[in-house]
């Protein structure tokens, strides 16, 4: 395990009354994942808000490479480094691959007040940053993001955080609403990142995808940490009662049991229970 | 098993970079923004050729559809873009009549120099674009409804202060010869000199849109302002600069009208509301933003008033002009319906 490049100590955060982040301390380091991992409302996105800029913690310290830090707001971060995949969102249905790769450091070309957005370049660029991560379908820097499928779109979204020097990769559910297939694309992209020495925050709900890429897993729970560990030191079982809350799995099933045996076999029908 | 998925793809994208280099296709015309627009124009000739007469192609015939588009045009673009970043601005309607009368009654009324009565026509332009951008990103309350309070407000200030300061709710302006030649002359005894201030503002527009790197943040705004905000683009900033575009175009269009009738109404301009929405999405641009193009609104314009003014040139009764300009407005947007479709579908055949 190497310096860590991002050092977390006693973060809070608050929205007015309500109380989000609660004294959180974590270590990231390069070269690593770093799982994290709770249930809905846990305080997973607010987290990482914190860390990418956009929101400013109410109290505590950020360290990166050693030196104290305070984020100016998101493009402050990803200047220094610090890239994020939002959870829904990223990048834009209706521009051209070329074009949302580039938003916001557009390449040009010309001189002087007459520059002009570089399209083939921004093209050829984008689609070879793509391409590099294995996504080989894709040809055409003139296509619509929102033709693409899911998957490809978050690789899309991560090759881009990745060509432009991130150090720090933050990605909040890339593995959401995806198929299997798709999602495991997702993951191969993220252990290639991580193989070129980024380190990687990974939000998930899914266990298998946590425990295929991470190395380093923080549970949170109610905006606190309940559990950190690092890879091999717990079973699935245990990470999966960890992110249900507290609650053990096992019990949860044996309610479910019960419930299917006292209704003749029929699931219960709970709005979200689902994931 | 990341090293394999590292490496193959190499080979891949070059094969692939050389083969796409080749910019032009028919089809590709199609996927275009402005292709439902360019075909709606097509058609609304074709028509008013065949129900009409060909003399709404001759100069005297032309000025009249072109007279139109041009004051309706300088306003749609900036109507365009702000629909495109996701934003809506309907004070354009109080705006054409309040820089019309700031200059009459500044430069007619008081007799003041022109420059000065101009100067202030479009500096009211930028407060109240400023008021409206300022409010609609400070407070998140959607903009149709921000600014139809400007809308009313700058109505019934012009109003109000008219008839407070002259007394009528008309001022008559005797604009000097340099001022009249840049903003108020009819070329060629039909053709109005803002014709030419449109044409010449299309090419700044299609510049700054499509060729320079801001018109790529008004895109990516509309397409999806957190992940804009996200990746370093000042929204709130670009969305102000939009709304004092389009309040200062709209006051520099009342401040020629003035100029070229040599006199100013408080109440012309509540057709420009619609005119230009119907202009901007005519020409392809998304109501709910990220998709458009300035050749798409300029044709939408054209396309417009050629509907507008044709009527003049067949034997129907003009009250049949609203039929025809919604059943347009309709077709159109099928139309750039199917076409953003077959855009997001598209993808390179396999050679
Ligand atoms: N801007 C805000 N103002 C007030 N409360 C907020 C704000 N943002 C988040 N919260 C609250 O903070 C809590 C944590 O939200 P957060 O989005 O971080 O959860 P999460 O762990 O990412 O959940 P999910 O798995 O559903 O994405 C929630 O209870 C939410 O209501
Ligand atoms: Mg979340």
């Amino acid at each position: 395990m190497s310096a860590p490049i991002l050092k977390l100590r006693n973060i809070c955060k608050s929205f007015g009354p309500i109380d989000v982040l609660n004294d959180i301390s974590l270590d990231i380091c390069p070269g690593e994942v770093l799982c994290l991992l709770g249930d809905n409302g846990a305080g997973k996105s607010t987290l990482i808000k914190t860390l990418s800029g956009v929101y400013r913690p109410t109290s505590g310290t950020m360290e990166m490479d050693g030196k104290a830090v305070e984020f100016n707001g998101p493009r402050d971060a990803s200047s220094r480094g610090i890239a994020t995949v939002h959870q829904f969102g990223g990048t834009f249905p209706l521009m051209s691959i070329g074009r949302s790769f580039f938003v916001g450091v557009e390449p040009t070309r010309g001189w002087g007040p007459f520059k002009v957005f570089d399209r083939k370049k921004a093209n050829e660029i984008a689609i070879h940053a793509i391409q590099d991560f294995g996504i080989t379908r894709i040809d055409d820097g003139d296509r619509l993001v929102g033709g693409l499928s899911g998957g490809e779109r978050q690789s899309l979204a991560i090759a881009r955080a990745v060509h432009f020097g991130a150090k720090v990769l933050i990605l909040d559910e890339p593995t959401a609403a995806l198929g299997v297939k798709q999602a495991t694309h997702v993951l191969r992209i993220v252990n290639e990142a991580k193989r070129r020495g980024l380190a990687v925050v990974f939000i998930t709900h899914q266990v298998m995808h946590a425990m295929a890429v991470g190395d380093h897993f923080a549970v949170l729970i109610r905006g606190a940490i309940a559990a950190d560990f690092r890879k091999g030191e717990k079973t699935r079982e245990e990470i999966t009662d960890l992110m249900a809350g507290g609650e053990t799995m096992a019990e949860l099933e044996a309610q479910i049991d019960g419930y299917m045996t006292a209704h003749d076999g029929h699931a219960p029908q709970i709005a979200g229970a689902a994931v | 098993m990341s090293s394999k998925t590292a490496s193959q793809p190499l080979a891949m994208g070059q094969t692939s970079t050389s083969s796409n280099v080749s910019g032009f296709s028919v089809g590709g015309l199609f996927r275009r923004p402005e292709a439902g627009a360019f075909l709606g124009l097509f058609g609304v000739f074709a028509f008013f050729l065949v129900f009409g007469s060909i003399d709404f192609l001759k100069p005297a015939g032309a000025a009249s559809w072109l007279n139109v588009a041009a004051n309706l045009g300088i306003v749609a673009f900036p109507i365009g873009l702000l629909m495109i970043a996701g934003e809506l601005d309907i004070s354009i309607g109080s705006m054409i009549p309040a820089g019309s009368m700031t200059v009459a009654i500044i430069s007619g009324y008081y007799e003041l120099p022109i420059w000065l009565g101009i100067a202030a026509s479009l500096a009211l332009g930028v407060f109240v674009g400023l008021v409206n951008g300022i409010l609609v990103v400070r407070t998140n309350v959607p903009s149709l409804i921000v600014t139809l309070g400007t809308l009313f407000a700058v109505a019934g200030l012009v109003l109000g202060l008219s008839v407070l300061l002259t007394g009528t709710t008309s001022v008559a302006l005797k604009a000097p010869a340099l001022a009249k030649y840049l903003f108020g002359q009819f070329v060629a005894n039909t053709f109005q000199v803002i014709i030419f201030w449109w044409l010449a503002l299309t090419a700044l527009y299609v510049y700054v849109v499509h060729y320079s790197p801001w018109g790529n943040w008004i895109f990516a705004m509309g397409g999806d302002k957190i992940s804009a905000r996200n990746a370093g683009i000042p929204t709130a900033r670009l969305t102000i600069a939009l709304f004092v575009l389009s309040s200062t175009s709209a006051a520099f269009v009342g401040m020629c009208q003035a100029i070229l009738f040599n006199s100013a109404q408080v109440s012309a301009g509540m057709s420009f509301i619609f005119n230009s929405i119907i202009s901007v999405v005519v020409g392809g641009v998304l109501l709910t933003g990220g998709f458009g193009s300035i050749i798409g609104i300029f044709f939408g314009t054209i396309t417009f008033a050629v509907v507008n003014q044709g009527i003049y040139f067949t034997s129907f009764d003009r009250n049949w002009s609203s039929l025809i300009i919604g059943v347009m407005l309709l077709l159109a947007v099928l139309m750039n319906n199917t076409f953003r479709s077959m855009a997001l579908s598209y993808s390179p055949k396999k050679k």
